[in-house]
């Protein structure tokens, strides 16, 4: 037998790898093993030590990302067009990597302190970036389910990892559950899609799913049950429900990760799934996601109005937001081939500007929660007596966030309302209004806490100053002067979307 | 033709998963409704790897074996912490934050 299969191997020739284009890749996988070795061989009061080589190895692999940006020549193509470095890769590889760095940051004091298992927090958290930064590259079914679980498998374990709370294993096992049943489904969609095509490439599924295939009923299943598998992921209405619950009793820094990198990768999916691969069936895509979004918009709003603790506030606020992005897809493919250039465009610099922000957001509730001990809405009150840095950073973001201009998320909402009112189709039309009226209500509850913030008293009168530790305040810094330079020089993301759209869009 | 048997065969597999996922209460069985789902799509693609004469379903299959388990280990780790936590596997009683 043996024998057969090695005789058979004797003609096997190695295709080429281009391994700077896998370069990104191997940083964070060589973290992951040194991230290991650190957490095997060291004593327990080192084990600290494991969030410095996490961090360092993630804006490490931002080096060989930089020197494939001004690399020349066509983006390369790996394993038979299943992995492909592009600029539409390489936009959000960087951001995964930013996002993943930022979380570490938000990480080190919260799970040194108190919690257990310092070294295998930061394996997981890398083990899920690495999942990330391939699914940017993938062209292919297989790579991407192979990279989705990648992605998704370490993250329901860091959603359990308060495991000795109730609520904390509560949170692990709603978020598993439906993400596995979800998976299936997402699954199953897909054998439909290989078996009516003949092929797990995206560029294959794209030539094929405008013909005959295309037309049949069973073509529809396979590419809306594809989806559901990473809609959940984004956290659209109907398939929210995992969110608030798991948001609040995850640990805050993983609730940060899940809320912006994990989303962002499930968005990365669908973009390639639609752009690429169904592209051709966009009549079919169009009316689901246009109910989607208006559903999840609508619902994430109504709902965080009513919420009194700020993480379930920002579960919400993060469903709504998961519908504003989601809303330009109900205009795919209608309009000239410019509109579904702006509408990649638009989407992918909504994702780099929500990440950055709602990290922020995230990393001023984690350093006022470590002094209030609390999650309510409540507790903030008067945060601007005593902690004025803390509440302006906040105000920057909560501004973000709802689209006040100049801050950096009306420039972004802006763009994907153009994207949407350009098509010139009714459904884009009122896709457009029920946009700007979710706008308006997301007002509402972003003001709230800073009323709270700058005008109510402080609750028990104790007015100490904050102490932020050190990682705290480089990651609110980061976000902040981020928030603020994307804010009044918008053009960079522009141009970084752009760039993305250019290698993706082309793919017809 | 026999790929439609296969095909109403992992139908069936995939609706029996789904309302074992949705109507069970006990966690373990929940995990094993899911696997039923994850089997009836590897029927799926290899019957359609052997109608298209394309190997990759099968390397597709061979991949979501992999993944199920690893999925799987998971999920019963998460079903013992929620044993020690609350004394049951009943997945309803695993509730004090309402969505």
């Amino acid at each position: 037998m043996l024998a057969t299969i090695f005789a058979a191997a004797e003609g096997f020739v190695r295709p080429d790898i281009d391994w700077h284009a896998l370069a990104p890749e191997l940083v964070v996988l060589a973290t992951f093993v040194v991230v290991l070795l650190v957490d095997v061989f060291t004593e327990e009061h080192s084990r600290w030590t494991a969030s410095s080589f996490a961090g360092i190895g993630l804006l490490g692999a931002i080096v060989p990302l930089l020197t494939l940006a001004v690399r020349d020549g066509d983006p390369a193509s790996l394993f038979g067009g299943g992995f492909v470095v592009d600029d539409f890769s390489l936009v959000l590889k960087a951001l995964f990597l930013v996002a993943g760095y930022v979380t570490v940051l938000v990480s080190s004091n919260q799970i040194a302190e108190g919690d257990y298992h310092e070294g295998e927090y930061y394996l997981l958290l890398l083990a899920s970036i690495f999942g990330m930064m391939t699914i940017s590259s993938a062209r292919d079914l297989i790579t991407i389910f192979v990279a989705f679980e990648m992605l998704s498998i370490p993250t329901y374990m860091l959603a359990a990892w308060r495991k000795r709370a109730q609520t904390g294993i509560e949170a692990g096992m709603k978020y598993y559950l439906i993400g596995v049943f979800a998976t299936g489904v997402m699954l199953y969609g897909m054998s439909l899609i290989y078996g009516g095509t003949g092929s797990t490439l995206l560029s294959e599924i794209g030539a094929h799913i405008g013909g005959d295939f295309g037309q049949e009923p069973v073509a529809v299943v396979g590419i809306l049950f594809t989806l559901v598998g990473f809609l959940f992921k984004v956290s659209a209405v109907p398939f929210h429900n995992w969110a608030p619950d798991t948001y609040e009793g995850a640990p805050t820094p993983v609730t940060a990760f899940l809320s912006v990198a994990s989303k962002s990768a499930g968005f990365v999916a669908i973009l390639q799934l639609v752009f690429l691969g169904f592209f051709g069936r966009a009549d079919v895509v169009r009316p689901f996601m246009f109910v989607l979004a208006v559903a999840t918009m609508t619902v994430g709003n109504m709902i965080a109005l009513r919420q009194t603790n700020i993480v379930r506030m920002f579960a919400y606020s993060s469903v709504a937001q998961a519908g504003f992005i989601l809303v330009p897809l109900s205009v795919i493919g209608a309009g000239s081939a410019d509109t579904a250039d702006q509408i990649l465009s638009s989407m992918v610099m909504y994702l780099l500007v929500y990440t950055v922000v709602n990290l922020g957001a995230f990393a001023v509730i984690i350093s006022v929660s470590r002094r209030t001990g609390s999650g309510e809405i409540a507790s903030w009150g008067g945060l601007f007596t005593y902690a004025p840095a803390l509440a302006v950073s906040m105000a920057v973001f909560l501004f973000a966030l709802g689209g006040i201009p100049p801050a950096v998320g009306w420039f972004a909402k802006f763009q994907l309302f153009t994207a949407v009112v350009k098509a010139d189709t009714t459904l884009g039309y009122a896709a457009g209004v029920a946009m700007a009226v979710n706008s308006v209500i997301s007002l509402g509850y972003y003001l709230g806490v800073m009323r709270t913030m700058f005008m109510d008293d402080v609750p028990d009168g104790d007015t100490t100053p904050v102490r932020v530790p050190p990682a705290l305040v480089a990651a609110v810094g980061i976000t902040v002067v981020a928030t603020l330079v994307v804010g009044f020089l918008p053009g960079l993301v522009g141009d970084l979307a752009d760039h993305a759209t250019f290698a993706l869009s082309l793919g017809e | 033709m026999l790929l439609n048997q296969f095909l109403i065969l992992a139908a069936i597999l995939f609706c029996t998963g789904v309302y074992g996922v949705i109507s069970r209460r006990n966690g373990v069985l929940v995990l094993m409704s899911i696997e039923l789902i994850l089997n009836s799509v590897n029927i799926n693609l290899v019957a359609f790897s052997a109608m298209n004469d394309s190997i990759s379903g099968q390397v597709f299959a061979l991949f979501v074996i992999a993944v199920a388990a690893a999925e799987v280990g998971v999920g019963l780790a998460i079903v013992l912490a929620i044993f020690r936590n609350y004394r049951t596997v009943d997945i309803d009683e695993v509730d004090l934050m309402k969505g």
